[in-house]
C-alpha cells in the first residue's frame, strides 16, 4: 500500500511518559535521526528531579520536546503538534499545552481504570469526548510490543520495556527519519546482551511496520533538510558544548585542564563528560564539597593549570569565598554556573536565570568578576573558550552563567575547524620584573593591568600570595589606607578595561528604523529571537540585541540603549539585568519577567513586544 | 616545572620532586618579612625548626610550596622564602590538593591550626587525608582561638572558661590524632613546639612518607592559653607523662614504667618490675590495621595522663597524585590539534554542502 506523504515545514513533537519509560532516550534518538537528516532542530527535555517517582503519577512524568524544521529555528517550540503519551499521567500532565488540532498518540494499554483514577480522571478521556478537539490515535503500544517479541527468550517485563522503541519506530516512520543511527546506537548499547538487542531492534521495526501497514496512520510527513551554512554538523547539548569548549580552551592556551567539582543538577554532566577525557590530559577531581571543588581548582591554577569548577546556584553560594580569594590573588579560574530555579534547593531540574546579581556582586568587599553567558546550547562552546581567554589574559576568575535549558537542550552545531579557533597561548613569567632585579608579583601589565603569573617551580620568583590586601607591586601584606584604595580601584579598572577587548554589542534591526529594542541575555536568545520574528512577519518593526558579556558590558551598550525609544528586557528572573541597566545607564527599560522554571514562549514574547511597539 | 634531572631527593615522599643543585642553609628559607607573632608564641620555635629542616629536603627552594588557611599559624608562608599561599579559613587542604594533584614535582606543606583545620576546615582535612594526596599537614594545636582573641576551639577541654564560654565550654574536644587515624591517614604523628630535635625528626619522617602525612604539633599560646602543655614540658613532670614512640622499641614511660596491652586491645601503663620487660608493647608504626595506633592515641585520657609523641602510624599505599597520573596515562605530552578535532567531530555528524 502506498501512503500519502505530506510536506511540512516544521513540527513540534513531545514524547511523554513515566520516568522509567525511557522518554529521554527516545527523544534523544529521534533527535539524532532528525539531526542526521539535516533539519534544523531545538530540544527541550523536562524531567522530574526524583530518580524514579512513583509509577503512573503526575510528578513522575518525564518528557522530551523536539522542534525540527526545513528552515532555521530558534526554540524548542511553544506548543507541540504531536504528543506521544505513554500513560494517563503523561496525557494529563501535557494535554493543556496542546493547540486544537494537535495529534495525540496514546498507549491505550496503560489506560486502565486504576491508572486513570491514580491521576484523577473520573472517566476515560479516550472515550468521554474530552479530547474531541484533537486527532487521537489510540495504539496499544505495550501489548503490540509484547506480541512482536513473543518469540524472544526474554521476560515479559523486558519485552514491555521495549515499548519506547516501538513508539520510536512508529514516529520514525511517520516523519520519514533515517534509522541507521538508531540501529547503530542500539547495537553498541546492548553489545553485551544479544537477546535484549534483538528485542529492541525488533520492537523498533515493529513500530515502523505498524505505521506503514495500519490504516490508522494514513499519512506520513516529510520535512526537508534545512539550508544551514555549509559544514559538518552534530547535535550538541549545552553541557557537552561547555565540556568541549573547556578542553579546547585548555589546548588553545597550552594549560592542562583541572576540574574540581561536586555533583549537582543540572551541571553534573560536565563533570561526567570531562572525566571521560583523562587520556587527553584532563584532570577531574570530585571533591568533598563545592568549596573544595573550587579550592582545588584555584590551587591547580596557582600551579599553572587551567582551573575550572562547575556547579549550579546552591553551589555558587558556597564558592563565593574562594572566588574572593581568586579576585585577591588575581589568578585565572573558570566558574561555570548552570543556573536552576532557586532560591535554596528550588527546582533542581527547572531552568532560571536568577543568579546574575549573585555572579556580579555575591562576594564581600569590592570584588569584580567578569561574567559571561552563552545564548544557545552550541554557543556554550564559544563562551567556554572566551572565558578561558579572559581569565588567562587578565588573571581573573570568570563566571559563566549557563542554565538548565541550555545545558540539557540541544541544537545542531557546525563543528569548527580547529585552525579557526583563537590562539590563547599563555606565557608564564620566568624572569624578575623589578627595577632592581627583584620579582614583583603585583606589578601590573600597563595595558591589561594583569599581574605576572609565575608558577611554583620557577627559580628566583618565589613569592607569597593570599587573601590579605596586597601591597601594590610587592604583594606583601599591606594595611596602608592609600594602598587599599589603589588596589580596590586597580582591580576594578582591570575588569572594566576588558570592555575594550570584547566585541561591541550587535543590533539586529533589519529595517533600520525600529523604535523599540528587545535586549536579552543568556538562554533567552532563542525565545526572544523567535518572538521578534513573529512580530516582524506581522509587519512590526523591532530591533533585537543579546548580551553574552555581562561584566563588563560591551563598550557601546549605553549608546545602543539610547538609540531607541523603548527598551524591553525579558528575563527569567524578577528583572536583574533591568536593575543593572537602570543603575548603570539611567535608562528606564521595561522589564518583562516570568519565573516558571521554563523558557519563554515565542508567542508570548511576540505579544509583549507588539504591545510595547503599539504604545510607543 | 623543572625536570627531575634523574636525581631524586633522599626522601621517598619527594620521589617526583627534582633534586636541588644548590646546598641550602637555614637562612636561605627566611623571607624578608618581619615575623609578627606575639612574644613567646610557640610558632616562633616551630618556624625556626622548620626553616632549619628545609635544607635537608634537598629539593630546589622553588619547588616547595606552603599553603595555609587563616589563623595565627597560617601566617607561616609569609615568613618562608618559598612559594606560598595564605588562603581562606579551613580551605588549605582543598587548595593544596588541587596543587599537589596537578604538580607532583612540588613538595607541598599545609600549615593549619586547631580552629582552622578541625573546625571550619574539618571536612577538607579528613578528605585530604583519606585520599592520600602527597601533602604534609602540620596542625599547630594550641587548644584555643588566638587570632580572634581567645574563644574555645575544637580541641579545648570541656568546661573551659573563655570569652565565649564564661560558664565553661559544653563541647567534647577532638583528639586530632584519633581523628586523623579515623580518616584513614597513612602517616600520623605528634610532636611539641619546645623540643626542636623531636620536632625535626617528626618533620623528617613526614617528608619521607609518600602521600598525606598529618603532624599534630602542641603549640603554646602565651596570651590566651598559656602553659596549656606545661605538664609535658616541666622537667619535674614530663618524664612521667611523655611516651616517646620509636618504631621497633618497647614503649616506655620514664625508666620504670612501660606500656602493656589489656584484654580488649587497650593500652595502659604498668610498672616494669611488676609485668616484666617482655610484657612491654613494642612500637610498630607500620601496622596496616589502625586499631593499635588508635589505642595509642587514646592514652592521654584524662588530660595528659600519658602522652605519646613521635610517629603513631606510618604505612604506605598509592598516592592520589600518582593514581591520577596513571589514569592520565602520560597524556600531557600527547595530543594537539588533531586529537581535539577528532573529539569535536565525534558522535553522529552530517555534512551540509
Amino acid at each position: 500500500m502506498t501512503k500519502q506523504v505530506k510536506q511540512l515545514d516544521r513540527v513540534i513533537i513531545r514524547f511523554a511518559g513515566d520516568s522509567g519509560d525511557g522518554m529521554q532516550l527516545t527523544g534523544d534518538r529521534f533527535t539524532q535521526e532528525t539531526a542526521s537528516f539535516g533539519n534544523d532542530l531545538s530540544t527541550l527535555p523536562n524531567f522530574p528531579a526524583e530518580i524514579r517517582a512513583p509509577a503512573g503519577t503526575l510528578p513522575g512524568v518525564s518528557s522530551f520536546q523536539l522542534h525540527f524544521a526545513d528552515h532555521d529555528i530558534m526554540t524548542p517550540g511553544d506548543a507541540p503538534n504531536v504528543l506521544v503519551a505513554m500513560n494517563p499521567a503523561a496525557l494529563k500532565a501535557n494535554v493543556d499545552d496542546l493547540p486544537g488540532g494537535a495529534t495525540v498518540i496514546v498507549n491505550t494499554d496503560e489506560f486502565t481504570k486504576r491508572a486513570l483514577a491514580k491521576v484523577g480522571y473520573d472517566s476515560d478521556p479516550l472515550t468521554d469526548g474530552s479530547l474531541a478537539e484533537f486527532k487521537v490515535s489510540p495504539v496499544p503500544l505495550t501489548s503490540m510490543t509484547v506480541q512482536a517479541l513473543a518469540d524472544f527468550d526474554i521476560s515479559k517485563k523486558d519485552a514491555q520495556r521495549a515499548k519506547n522503541m516501538f513508539a520510536l519506530g512508529l514516529l520514525s516512520w511517520m516523519y520519514n527519519r533515517p534509522t541507521e543511527g538508531t540501529l547503530g546506537f542500539l547495537k553498541s548499547k546492548f553489545a553485551g546482551k544479544p537477546e535484549i538487542l534483538a528485542a529492541n531492534l525488533a520492537a523498533f521495526q515493529a513500530g515502523w511496520n505498524f505505521g506503514e501497514t495500519t490504516e490508522d496512520f494514513a499519512v506520513s510527513y516529510e520535512i526537508k533538510p534545512a539550508a544551514l551554512p555549509p559544514g559538518t554538523y552534530r547535535n550538541i547539548t549545552g553541557n557537552l558544548a561547555v565540556s568541549y569548549g573547556l578542553i579546547a580552551g585548555s589546548r588553545l592556551s597550552g594549560l592542562p585542564l583541572f576540574l574540581g567539582s561536586y555533583p549537582i543538577t543540572p551541571a553534573s554532566d560536565i563533570l561526567h563528560e570531562l572525566s571521560k577525557h583523562k587520556r587527553m590530559g584532563v584532570r577531574t577531581f570530585q571533591a568533598e564539597d563545592e568549596i573544595a571543588g573550587v579550592g582545588a581548582a584555584l590551587g591547580a591554577a596557582f600551579g599553572g593549570s587551567l582551573g575550572v569548577t562547575t556547579t549550579s546556584g546552591p553551589g555558587m553560594v558556597l564558592k563565593a569565598e574562594t572566588l574572593g580569594l581568586a579576585v585577591m590573588t588575581e589568578l585565572p579560574l573558570l566558574v561555570i554556573d548552570v543556573q536552576r530555579a532557586g532560591p535554596s534547593t528550588g527546582m533542581p531540574t527547572k531552568t532560571e536565570q536568577a543568579d546574575l546579581l549573585m555572579a556580579m556582586f555575591g562576594r564581600n568587599g569590592e570584588s569584580p568578576v567578569p561574567v559571561l553567558a552563552p545564548r544557545s546550547p552550541s554557543d556554550c562552546f564559544d563562551i567556554a573558550i572566551e572565558a578561558t581567554r579572559i581569565a588567562t589574559k587578565y588573571r581573573t576568575p570568570v563566571i559563566v552563567l549557563s542554565d538548565g535549558y541550555l545545558a540539557n537542550g540541544s541544537e545542531p552545531w557546525r563543528i569548527p575547524d580547529v585552525s579557526e579557533l583563537p590562539d590563547l597561548s599563555v606565557e608564564f613569567t620566568t624572569e624578575p620584573n623589578g627595577d632592581d632585579g627583584e620579582f614583583l608579583p603585583y606589578r601590573r601589565d600597563p595595558e591589561t593591568l594583569a599581574r605576572p603569573w609565575a608558577v611554583p617551580g620557577t627559580p628566583g620568583l618565589e613569592h607569597r600570595i593570599g587573601g590579605i590586601e596586597k601591597g601594590d607591586g610587592t604583594g606583601n601584606i599591606s594595611y596602608s589606607p592609600a594602598n587599599h584604595d589603589l588596589m580596590v580601584r586597580s582591580r576594578q579598572a582591570k575588569i572594566d578595561g576588558i570592555a575594550r577587548d570584547i566585541p561591541e554589542l550587535e543590533v539586529d534591526d533589519p529595517t533600520g528604523d525600529a523604535r523599540v529594542l528587545v535586549l536579552g541575555w543568556g538562554g533567552t536568545y532563542g525565545s526572544i529571537g523567535a518572538g521578534v520574528r513573529r512580530v516582524r512577519r506581522a509587519g512590526g518593526k523591532v530591533a533585537q540585541a543579546h548580551l553574552r558579556h555581562l561584566n563588563p558590558f560591551p563598550a557601546n551598550l549605553g549608546e545602543v540603549l539610547g538609540s531607541y525609544d523603548r527598551v524591553l528586557v525579558p528575563e527569567i528572573n524578577l528583572g536583574q539585568l533591568a536593575l543593572l541597566l537602570r543603575g548603570r545607564f539611567l535608562v528606564d527599560v521595561i522589564s518583562y519577567t516570568k519565573v516558571r522554571g521554563l523558557p519563554f514562549k515565542a508567542e508570548e514574547l511576540a505579544g509583549v513586544v507588539q504591545e510595547v511597539i503599539d504604545r510607543v | 616545572m623543572s625536570e627531575n634531572n634523574g636525581r631524586e631527593s633522599g626522601f621517598k615522599g619527594l620521589r617526583l620532586v627534582p633534586r636541588a643543585e644548590a646546598t641550602y642553609k637555614m637562612k636561605d628559607f627566611k623571607s624578608d618579612q618581619e615575623v609578627r607573632w606575639c612574644p613567646g608564641c610557640g610558632d616562633y620555635a616551630i618556624l625556626a625548626a622548620f626553616q632549619g629542616f628545609l635544607p635537608e629536603l634537598g629539593v630546589p627552594r622553588e619547588n616547595i610550596v606552603i599553603v595555609s588557611g587563616i589563623g595565627c599559624s597560617s601566617r607561616f608562608p609569609y615568613y618562608l622564602s618559598t612559594y606560598g599561599m595564605h588562603s581562606i579559613h579551613g580551605r588549605a587542604p582543598a587548595i593544596a590538593t588541587g596543587l599537589a594533584a596537578s604538580r607532583p614535582d612540588l613538595s607541598v606543606w599545609v600549615i593549619t591550626g586547631d580552629g582552622d583545620g578541625l573546625s571550619i576546615g574539618g571536612n577538607h582535612l579528613i578528605h585530604a587525608l583519606r585520599r592520600n594526596v602527597n601533602i604534609n599537614v602540620l596542625l599547630f594545636n594550641n587548644r584555643i582561638y588566638g587570632l580572634t582573641k581567645g574563644q574555645y576551639s575544637p580541641t579545648s577541654e570541656a568546661g573551659k572558661i573563655t570569652k565565649s564560654s564564661p560558664m565553661g565550654s559544653l563541647d567534647t574536644p577532638f583528639n586530632p590524632v584519633s581523628l586523623a587515624l579515623g580518616a584513614e591517614a597513612g602517616f600520623v604523628a605528634r610532636t611539641i613546639d619546645s623540643d626542636r630535635q623531636h620536632l625535626t625528626s617528626v618533620l623528617r619522617a613526614a617528608a619521607d612518607h609518600e602521600g598525606a602525612s598529618f603532624v599534630e604539633i602542641y603549640q603554646n599560646c602565651p596570651i590566651f592559653n598559656d602553659d596549656a602543655f606545661e605538664p609535658l614540658k616541666d622537667p619535674a613532670e614530663r618524664d612521667m607523662r611523655l611516651l616517646r614512640m620509636e618504631h621497633g622499641e618497647p614503649l616506655r614511660v620514664g625508666a620504670d614504667r612501660g606500656v602493656v596491652m589489656g584484654d580488649y586491645g587497650e593500652l595502659k601503663v604498668a610498672d616494669i618490675a611488676e609485668v616484666g620487660e617482655d610484657a612491654l608493647v613494642r612500637h610498630d608504626a607500620h601496622r596496616a590495621d589502625p586499631g593499635y595506633a588508635f589505642a595509642l592515641s587514646r592514652m592521654d585520657y584524662p588530660a595528659f595522663e600519658h602522652v605519646p609523641i613521635g610517629v603513631f602510624r606510618d604505612t604506605s599505599r598509592p598516592t592520589y597524585d600518582e593514581l591520577m597520573a596513571e589514569q592520565l596515562g602520560g597524556a600531557e605530552s600527547r595530543g594537539g590539534a588533531e586529537e581535539l578535532a577528532s573529539l569535536l567531530a565525534g558522535g553522529d555528524t552530517w555534512t551540509v554542502r
